[in-house]
């Protein structure tokens, strides 16, 4: 055991063959655990960008380079995410794409920054991951601030809702972007009448949404993911409520509609960046991703952008060394198929656009997108 | 004990066992990758903790799963009195003891109701308490921000001497020691502070008590032996090695957060006692270091498939966890004392066989 | 008053799914005083293997009454589960029998571990939904909503706990089981075939989690690989709450932290004015479970030598 340790841990730095240049890239998400499904997601996302990436070539400082990516399991666990982020550095990759949550992301942004490694998350929303001033940390999602005040006011001044409720799921996720909301609907002039709370392991909601059922909202607002949203919109309908729901990212997934069936049906939610169909290239990539894959669980299209900026900007440096492309990152002004990616001073989404969708007919419909105020 | 082959000196096999110690990252490094001197750190930490639970369990005998609540009070008290968080930066040799008394406090606070009760229905309650503390954690950012709620608490100060700082690679002597080295050392200096401490209790009339307690509870009160204060005193002892662990951990993370002191991770701890040896201290941190690397070892898998048939036929992902869910089920059928039991719990085992 | 009334309804169904589950715990336990940490993943194989069967018959035979289809799905999922219960009993616990006792919950650990592993591999990473083959019917009494699914729950539930409880006065195979109880040793030498006795417990456990984990999918609409852990958690704590061990006790428990969790989440912001909110919801569930433990230490109805199966 300890050879075949000593052979797998040695010998993986930017190796020769056959005269190409292998250049490792990083990709980092919980593949075992309750967000596995996402997890692999993502990582499907990164993969089709880097075999197309490979499969057009791409020279570097005049010598062929051929991309390999790095594929690790954070668990979603702090911890065990600056392991992975350790041990992905070793291993020599000059990029990462990851990780998925916020708590794996945040301990190993310090990891990537101190070895002066690019990375950029497709899926972090946490205000903390780019607000520690590391200039290594990226993301092409907006950031709980961005979406929720989008959200919030949204539910005030285009859906009407006077009196709101607001759940979240107790997660850096759900919680980061339930406040952010909240702070929205009172800004709108909005009433929050209840704030409720579950956990992202719950699937029986009856109590708090009676509790909230007595208070009689106009609009329930959920920051949490698709397996609790879906059984708490049908929860919502057992207990005879009327209010609209309302979710973010995490709702918006054909999981969701999956799971919650006929209940699904005029549910709204909202997912940073253009409707995937509308962009240039967008529905080809849907087209590919779903041949190759299987359905888009959520963030696929965001680490299929990411890959693709990171080595835009290896392009434009002529270079694969961290060091020197680095540079080239903040002036990144890419066209993906999430919407037109741009970075701020902090490295999150310069003016990230949100496009809100309700379910109709089974599917999720696009109404309408909306720029975010930063 | 009269041993056959003739012992070698206690001296040479102590500075044998402390070069080893010393050269252990750097040869790690060369051989492994720098990945693995940062599981080394993890596995020292695992080792500081195990070692405290097995005062709880393995000495007094009360099996306790939460115990994961008292290395998080002993985290969130670092971050709290470190971090810009509150604005505080208090240098870690008085951040440490603070937090580590504090969760002896918490130690305490949980023995006191739980004396009456004994084996499962005190792993439930102690189960809820650690879950208690950790929803707290989880929710006190209002109405006043005490831990930041789901977010955590971020840029945690690393550990800093004066103007040494842990974090930054130093030269010395033409070599370099890198963060994860130079934390190395550090932990390890702690690891081996609760060895020696554990060692002076075990042989202890405290220790002694404590087996008397773990063996027959009625018998011990019966020799004049005062349980309540010795099962507090474990309580006590066992958090705060706890606590310890937990400033150890936030500085050299640098973030926490609550969802780092889950059930699971009390459960894992409790299965490095037992998968190890229970009561016996080398068993203790060979558990430790067992558990910390193993899951990380079968990462490997997926380029054991690929040398062995030339394609990877299951996800290394996937199969990680199920290999570590087979490992423990396979050394407790063949081994169910432990991989290093004590002697006393081997006969113990023995006996209960015939 | 019909919120009251509402919170009761959605706390009893949620506890007669946690009785379901507790029983499990508690009958092994009873018979070999172990934690059976599996148990969890027990019901989670239920609920996956009953909708494998429901997907292939939405397959075969379009058209099925919707009873038809959960039944047949049930059908299967209770000797599966059985099967794996006695699996894991024969390899994981009984050559443990005499280890020492923590040996014992360290597997039950790594079989759950393996457990959910598996599933995975078999079902795959995803949320699977479960297809809603009752129609929904929803009836309101006095102001609270009750659904037809909802009403079944309770009933199956109460009638399965109703059964067991005879089977255990009853039975020559209860007699045995209270007679392991009470002393394995004695048993035997009474002429109890002890493995045999104890196999049986771990079937009518499995079975149980079986119907209790298509149950539990049903009614939320979702199955997935990591839905047993909790599940089991929440079942173990009820189980110690009504004194582990106790065939009555286990119901009572189940029923009780049911109504804690619906009541905690549903009343405790307005108790505390506002200070706590439902995010406290298990802490006010296993502050109750501590308090009761503080002051009756084996739990509401466990009596040390009294009824055990």
């Amino acid at each position: 055991m300890a050879a075949a340790l000593l052979t797998a841990a040695c010998g993986d730095k930017a190796q020769q063959k056959d005269g190409d240049q292998v250049v490792l890239i990083g990709q980092a998400s919980p593949l075992t655990g309750p967000q596995a499904h996402l997890g692999k997601d993502n990582e499907n996302g990164a993969r089709m960008a880097l075999d197309e990436i490979n499969a057009a070539g791409l020279t570097l400082g005049g010598r062929k380079v051929v991309l390999e990516m790095r594929s690790e399991d954070d668990a979603a666990d702090p911890k065990t995410a600056t392991t992975v982020a350790q041990k992905l550095v070793d291993e020599g990759v000059v990029g990462v794409i990851g990780h998925l949550n916020s708590g794996a992301t945040i301990p190993a942004s310090r990891i990537y920054s101190s070895n002066g490694i690019p990375q950029i998350s497709p899926s972090a929303t946490a205000v903390a991951y780019t607000a520690a001033g590391y200039k290594t940390a990226f993301r092409v999602m907006t950031n709980d601030a961005q979406q929720g005040s989008v959200l919030g006011n949204y539910a005030v001044t285009r859906l009407g809702a006077k009196k709101i409720a607001i759940i979240d799921d107790r997660t850096a996720y759900g919680q980061g972007l339930a406040d952010e909301v909240e702070k929205a609907v009172k800004a709108a002039g909005g009433d929050v009448v209840a704030r409720e709370y579950t956990s992202d392991r719950s699937t029986d909601f009856m109590a708090i949404l009676t509790s909230i059922k007595g208070k009689s909202p106009d609009l329930v607002f959920f920051g949490g993911m698709d397996p609790q949203a879906a059984p708490m919109i049908k929860q919502m309908k057992q207990l005879g409520m009327k209010a609209k729901f309302l979710g973010g990212d995490g709702a918006q997934t054909p999981t969701f509609i999956e799971l919650a069936g006929a209940s699904a049906e005029g549910a709204l939610a909202s997912n940073p960046g253009l409707p995937l169909d509308a962009m240039p290239g967008g529905a080809a990539f849907k087209t590919r991703f779903v041949a190759r894959y299987g359905t888009i669980q959520n963030y696929a299209p965001y680490a299929y952008d990411a890959m693709h900026v990171l080595v835009a900007a290896m392009k434009r440096a002529d270079s694969s060394d961290p060091a020197k492309y680095l540079a080239e990152l903040p002036k990144t002004d890419y066209q993906g198929v999430t919407g037109h990616i741009r970075f701020d001073a902090k490295g999150d989404l310069a003016g990230g656009a949100v496009t809100l969708y309700q379910v109709k007919g089974g599917t999720w419909q696009p109404l309408e997108t909306v720029q975010s105020g930063q | 004990m009269p041993s056959l082959c003739p012992t070698p000196p206690r001296w040479l096999a102590f500075s044998l066992l402390a070069a080893g110690l010393a050269a252990l990252p750097f040869l790690v490094d060369a051989g492994l990758g720098r990945s693995w001197v940062r599981l080394l750190d993890l596995a020292l930490l695992y080792a500081i903790l195990a070692l405290g639970l097995n005062i709880v369990v393995g000495y007094a005998g009360l099996l306790d799963l939460g115990y994961v609540a008292f290395y998080a009070l002993g985290a969130y008290v670092y971050a709290w009195l470190s971090s810009p968080h509150f604005g505080l930066h208090l240098p870690f040799w008085a951040v440490l003891p603070l937090g580590a008394s504090l969760a002896a406090l918490f130690g305490v606070l949980l023995g006191a109701p739980t004396l009456r009760l004994r084996g499962d229905y005190l792993a439930i309650v102690t189960l809820g308490f650690g879950e208690i503390i950790r929803i707290f954690l989880n929710n006190l950012n209002a109405p006043v921000n005490i831990t930041n709620g789901p977010q955590g608490i971020n840029l945690i100060d690393p550990v800093r001497l004066g103007s040494f700082d842990l974090s930054q690679p130093h030269e010395l002597l033409g070599y370099t020691f890198t963060s994860i080295h130079l934390t190395y050392y550090l932990f390890l200096l702690f690891t081996l502070g609760v060895i020696f401490i554990s060692m002076r209790l075990e042989d202890s009339r405290i220790g002694r008590a404590w087996v008397a307690i773990r063996e027959d509870e009625v018998a011990a009160a019966a020799t004049g032996i005062n349980t309540r204060n010795l099962k507090l005193l474990a309580f006590a002892m066992g958090a705060t090695f706890g606590g310890l662990a937990g400033g150890l951990f936030a500085s050299f993370q640098g973030f926490i957060s609550p969802e780092s002191f889950n059930l699971m991770e009390s459960i894992m701890i409790l299965c490095m006692i037992v998968l190890g040896g229970m009561g016996h201290i080398p068993g203790v941190i060979f558990g430790a270091v067992v558990l910390t690397l193993l899951p990380e070892a079968l990462r490997y898998t997926g380029d054991w498939q690929r040398e062995l048939f030339g394609r990877i036929y299951i996800d290394p992902a996937d199969l990680r966890m199920l290999l570590f869910g087979l490992a423990l089920v396979a050394v407790m059928l063949y081994r169910p004392a432990g991989l290093l039991p004590s002697t006393r719990r081997r006969r113990e085992f023995a006996d209960a066989q015939e | 008053m019909d919120i009251f009334l509402q919170q009761l309804i959605n706390g009893l169904v949620l506890g007669s799914v946690y009785a379901l589950v507790a029983l499990g715990y508690t009958m092994v336990y009873g018979i070999l005083e172990l934690i059976n940490f599996a148990h969890g993943e027990i019901t989670m194989m239920g609920a996956m293997v009953a909708l494998a069967v429901i997907g292939a018959l939405a397959l075969a035979a379009p058209g099925l009454p919707g009873v038809l289809v959960l039944g047949a799905g049930l059908a299967v999922a209770i000797p599966v589960c059985v099967a794996l219960g006695l699996l894991i009993e024969r390899v994981a616990y009984r050559p443990l029998r005499h280890a020492p006792r923590l040996a014992p919950l360290i597997t039950a650990i790594g079989v759950s571990i393996i457990l959910q592993n598996i599933a995975m591999l078999i079902w795959g990473k995803q949320y699977i939904p479960f297809p809603a083959i009752l129609p929904q019917a929803r009836h309101t009494v006095y102001g609270a909503s009750i659904t037809n699914v909802q009403i079944a729950i309770l009933l199956l539930a109460t009638g399965i706990m109703l059964t067991l409880i005879l089977v255990v006065r009853k039975t020559r195979l209860g007699r045995a089981m209270r007679a392991t109880a009470q002393s394995r040793q004695v048993a035997s030498l009474m002429g109890v075939d002890v493995n045999r006795v104890i196999a049986a417990t771990f079937a009518i456990g499995s079975a149980l989690a079986a119907v209790a984990g298509v149950m539990v999918s049903a009614y939320y609409g979702l199955a997935h690989y990591y839905m047993g852990f909790l599940l089991g958690l929440k079942a173990f704590s009820a189980a110690v709450l009504g004194g582990i061990g106790n065939l009555a006790g286990a119901m009572l428990g189940g029923l009780l932290l049911g109504l804690i969790e619906s009541f905690g989440a549903g009343y405790i912001g307005d108790l505390t004015g506002g200070f706590l909110g439902s995010n406290y919801q298990d802490v006010f569930a296993f502050f109750v479970l501590i308090t009761v433990l503080v002051f009756r230490p084996s739990g509401l109805l466990g009596v040390r030598g009294g009824e055990r199966a």
